[in-house]
């Protein structure tokens, strides 16, 4: 959500039970002003909160005038002294994916993971176990990272991009119509596109360039993983990723209030919770084997588990029988 | 302007006008003029404003102005008479100064106004510039155009071709365009004379009638022109007056279009898709107008609720959990207390209290703790446990009929041996699990819905199970293990889960009762009621922050068979006892089952296990820049979305969030049970392959061998057989 209308994004995104304290609000609105002069952003959004056992973190980002540039994230553990995190790398998210559990609420903490590592001593290969450390901030930047990848949303149109590249705010973004509110196809991720370029001829077909590139929620896998809800009768729009609980994006229809905030404990919902909607690729005593139609790896693991598991059973169970 | 030629194109070029003349065609089409005769000798000012004043209404007022910039057209022309280098400089020069004029003439026009004849007007006006605009524009053009001819004889015969071009063809004009197809038409050659007395037209004006006709045609497709088009959009900015216009002139262009094509629907239609929004609105109107009682008899209301009210300070609740940065926005809160108090008025309710909010798929509930007053419930009670047990015994009746049926049928269906295990009996209404009756509704406004009483089978069920709510109480709950009832009994279950588990209250708050205190209950769980501490002094706050010992639960734990207080359930009811008798005699005494213990009553939170080497309870200041004023906050990790706070001898519980536990690990369903043997396999029931030809040869004539061998002793009754066989 903007920094500078706070307290209405909060207001609007209150439905979920998350929101601020005064002085939090208050701490934050002061400070996200200094941060935007002193780093020179030309936005800054107040991200969220993660919600530590000793702490909380809170995080800002701040935009350049291009509004799909890196964004330079900041946290914060008493909503005034800023501190920049580095940019998120792949090396980190391999790193920090071993670490489960909730954050502590202090940066430097550092998890404890050991791991088995193969070493060669002359011909003969020994396994010992390394114990690695890996600090909490590392922890959080690769979390934010993902979860801004994963579910950071913004309803279409409320970007648009310039002939010559960059992608601006829309001045003159009036918010979605009702009958597109309800649609998921009018919400798209705010990161860099990843799924426009696989799109078929025939798909693009229809797309406005400069409203239209960026991918939509619709075909979002898992399906079903965003729960889309109107609110005080139909006067707010609210999606909540069950993915990743604890996002929250509002919007009004026919305003311009619109974002997105994360109050959560990082705990990303397995993916078998939301089996029951992806139950179809999963083969069952009786059926046919059907192929997957799932792309994530991890959900394809998940699901090819599952299948090898009753398999076997069913196996073994007819084996003895015969 | 993109068909004027490049300069570098042959001076020797004819004039074409098939676009221009398309466009004078349809417009004379579909206005019928009846053109003057003398043609050649109609000026081409009138003649263009009447097609415009035929074709937008709103340039109707052009006419009066054309005058003028006419005028300018011909003083510009005069000028650049002169010489061809010098027009370029002066027209550059000489413009502006005339375009500055205009504004200043048309400053006092309100832009602002939305009023339709201030738009006509404004409209009027804009053409007007656009038109100066383009003699400006234009005049730069065609001297650009016109510098490689040199001198004047050669703009001298480019006049007299398009005049010619305009006698013959009867358009406004020479269009000047490079179509050497157009070249050498004989009809030019051949009316050349005759229109070289022709009074000489302005080309600067000609140009600027071709450009606007052009300008003005319209596609197959699309009624609407690029001129038309750019006067709306004109129109709109100058209106709207936007700031810095060009950056989202793109988006502008868009609206305007389609504003075009989507005129504004009449007031008298509906739009249906704001109905909901209004219908809540009515709703929640009716909550904030005192119910339909008469005047006086609502004050008298208002005095008896002034002194005493089950309704729970909402708002205050809600101030407090804004502290600790919890909870709805106020207006929410406030909607829910009316709610609240319409569902103390509709109820027969005791205390009240608002539970929290479990969010859903499609839409979130909203939970209300009651209590109905002594008496109120139980006949309610009774009515609904009928209609249960009618309805099983009519469950039983079918299945007798059933059995009857089968019956009928030769063979015998081998009935399982699997026995369910014995069910454990529902608790009593205001004790353990179903102390409080609950109230849903999906927002406030809306009638709340009562939530059946939870059964232990339910509970125990819910934990193996993780479910997103969906926000319709019917809805099913299909999951593994199948959970018995639908989604008002799983949330039933989860909300007493969260209850057991996060509602807790600073130590002292809570004492037990005196005359109960030392005795022990039978089924073990320690004492199961409370009373309120009169002499609760409060605990300070840095020490509630401290120390988890401080707080403590006030709700009964539920054991791991889904109750509070323990049941054994191997003992059998006096009916159960009389039926089951003789089958069970030889059960009995085999299982014991060891009595499950769980904490007591008013436990301190400390003692609460750990999760995964986490600590079950987060507490903290709510302000940590002001500590004497600031309330103690507590966040329940283990499950996410319940808070409690307390400061002096207040306190309060609320859940907001999703209903799951929190689970380290993924959460994974159990797998499905071995699947079991059908029958024991055996050579009885083994398929035999059918014997060959000549195998069965082989056993006749074993069989034929042996019957020779025994068949001399016996050999009388082996004829008989043997006739026998042959019949």
């Amino acid at each position: 959500m903007d920094a500078e209308s706070l307290l209405l994004s909060l207001e609007l995104a209150s439905g979920s039970g998350q929101g601020l304290s005064p002085d939090r609000r208050a701490s934050l609105l002061t400070s996200l002003m200094l941060v935007k002069r002193d780093y020179r952003y030309d936005r800054v959004l107040f991200w969220g909160r993660i919600l530590g056992l000793v702490a909380d973190y809170y995080i800002a980002q701040g935009l350049s005038e291009d509004q799909l540039a890196p964004r330079k994230t900041l946290y914060s553990l008493n909503c005034m002294e800023w501190s920049l995190l580095p940019p998120a790398t792949e090396e980190m998210a391999m790193q920090t994916s071993v670490v489960k559990g909730r954050f502590m609420g202090d940066p430097s903490h550092e998890y404890e993971h050991t791991q088995l590592q193969k070493v060669h001593k002359g011909e003969k290969v020994f396994e010992e176990e390394v114990v690695v450390q890996i600090k909490e901030e590392t922890r959080l930047v690769s979390i934010i990272d993902q979860i801004d990848k994963a579910v950071a949303v913004i309803p279409r149109g409320a970007l648009f991009k310039t002939p010559f590249g960059p992608i601006h705010v829309n001045r003159t973004f009036e918010g979605l119509s009702l009958s597109e509110a309800k649609k998921l196809s009018s919400y798209f991720h705010f990161r860099e596109p990843v799924e426009l370029k696989n799109k078929t001829l025939l798909e693009k077909a229809d797309l406005d360039p400069s409203l239209d590139f960026l991918d939509s929620l619709e075909h979002d896998i898992p399906k079903g993983s965003w729960s889309i809800q109107m609110e005080r009768g139909n006067a707010l729009v609210v999606l909540r990723s069950l993915l990743w609980p604890g996002l929250t994006f509002y919007h009004a229809p026919r305003t311009k209030n619109c974002g997105y905030i994360y109050v959560g404990t990082v705990n990303l919902v397995c993916s078998v919770l939301l089996l029951p909607l992806i139950s179809t690729s999963i083969w069952y005593p009786g059926s046919e084997e059907r192929t997957t139609e799932l792309e994530e790896p991890a959900l394809k693991q998940v699901a090819e588990g599952w299948n090898v598991l009753m398999r076997e059973m069913m196996v073994g169970g007819n084996g003895s029988g015969r | 302007m993109g068909d004027l030629p490049p300069p570098s194109e042959p001076p020797a070029q004819q004039p074409s006008s098939r676009r221009s003349s398309q466009v004078s065609e349809r417009r004379s089409r579909e206005h019928v003029q009846p053109l003057p005769a003398d043609r050649h000798e109609v000026q081409e000012t009138p003649r263009d404003s009447q097609i415009l004043g035929s074709n937008q209404e709103i340039l109707g007022s052009q006419t009066s102005l054309r005058g003028r910039s006419q005028r300018v057209s011909l003083t510009q022309y005069e000028n650049s008479g002169m010489s061809q280098d010098e027009e370029a400089r002066l027209g550059g020069v000489e413009y502006p100064s005339l375009n500055m004029g205009f504004p200043s003439e048309f400053q006092p026009q309100p832009y602002l106004d939305e009023g339709g004849i201030q738009a006509t007007r404004n409209a009027s006006l804009m053409l007007q510039q656009i038109q100066q605009g383009q003699g400006n524009l234009f005049q730069q053009l065609e001297s650009a155009y016109q510098e490689p001819r040199l001198g004047l004889l050669g703009q001298f015969n480019m006049y007299q071709r398009e005049d010619l071009q305009f006698g013959t063809g009867a358009q406004h004009g020479p269009y000047i365009r490079d179509d050497p197809a157009l070249q050498f038409l004989p009809s030019e050659l051949g009316f050349m004379p005759f229109n070289m007395e022709l009074p000489e037209p302005e080309p600067r004006e000609l140009a600027v009638q071709n450009a606007k006709a052009y300008l003005l045609q319209t596609s197959v497709n699309c009624d609407l022109s690029l001129y038309e088009h750019l006067v709306n959009l004109l129109t709109k900015i100058l209106n709207q007056r936007p700031e810095d216009p060009l950056s989202i002139l793109e988006s502008l262009n868009r609206t305007t279009q389609w504003e075009w094509f989507h005129p504004k629907l009449d007031t008298l239609r509906h739009e249906p898709e704001m109905q909901p929004t209004y219908e809540m609105a009515e709703r929640q109107k009716a909550l904030f107008t005192r119910s339909g009682l008469g005047g006086g008899e609502g004050e008298q209301d208002m005095e008896e609720e002034v002194s005493e009210t089950p309704v729970p300070n909402v708002m205050e609740t809600a101030f407090y959990f804004e502290q600790a940065g919890v909870g709805l926005s106020s207006d929410e809160s406030f909607r829910i207390f009316l709610a609240l108090k319409q569902l103390v008025e509709q109820q027969p309710v005791h205390t009240c209290r608002f539970w929290g909010k479990i969010l859903g798929l499609s839409s979130s509930y909203l939970v209300a703790e009651v209590e109905f007053r002594e008496g109120e419930e139980e006949a309610e009670e009774e009515e609904a446990e009928e209609m249960t047990e009618s309805g099983e015994a009519m469950e039983a009746h079918g299945e007798e009929e059933g059995e009857e049926d089968e019956e009928k049928v030769p063979d015998i269906i081998p009935k399982p041996t699997w026995k369910p295990p014995p069910a454990i009996p529902r608790e009593e209404s205001r004790s353990g699990t179903n102390k409080f009756l609950y109230f849903v509704c999906n927002e406030p406004g809306q009638p709340w819905t009562r939530l059946p009483h939870v059964t232990p089978t339910q509970i125990v069920h819910a934990r193996k199970i993780k479910k997103f709510l969906t926000g319709r109480l019917d809805a099913p709950v299909t999951s593994y293990p199948p959970f018995p009832g639908n989604e008002a009994n799983y949330l039933r279950a989860q909300i007493a889960r969260i209850s057991a588990a996060t509602h807790i209250s600073p130590l002292g708050f809570y004492q037990f009762g005196e005359e109960e205190g030392d005795e022990e209950e039978e089924g073990g769980a320690g004492r199961d009621s409370y009373e309120q501490n009169p002499e609760f002094e409060g605990v300070p706050v840095l020490e509630l922050v401290d120390s988890m010992a401080n707080w403590v639960h006030h709700r009964q734990h539920i054991l791991p068979q889904g109750r509070c207080t323990w049941v054994n359930p191997l003992q059998k009811t006096e009916e159960e006892e009389e039926l089951g008798e003789e089958e069970e005699k030889a059960d009995e005494g085999v299982e014991e089952v060891e009595q499950e213990v769980g904490p007591p009553l008013l436990t301190p939170l400390s003692e609460d296990a750990e999760i995964m080497h986490m600590p079950p309870w987060t507490a903290q200041l709510s302000c940590s820049l002001c500590p004497q004023y600031s309330l103690a906050v507590v966040r329940s990790n283990l499950w996410p979305g319940a808070y409690a706070y307390a400061v002096g001898k207040k306190f309060e519980n609320i859940y907001i969030g999703w209903g799951h536990k929190y689970s380290p690990k993924n959460f994974n369903p159990p797998l499905p049970g071995t699947v079991q043997q059908e029958y024991p396999s055996d050579p009885e029931i083994m398929e035999m392959s059918d014997p060959t030809v000549e195998e069965e040869q082989a056993l006749k004539a074993a069989q034929e061998q042996a019957l020779a061998a025994t068949g001399e002793e016996e050999e009388d009754e082996e004829e008989d057989e043997d006739e026998d066989q042959d019949d």
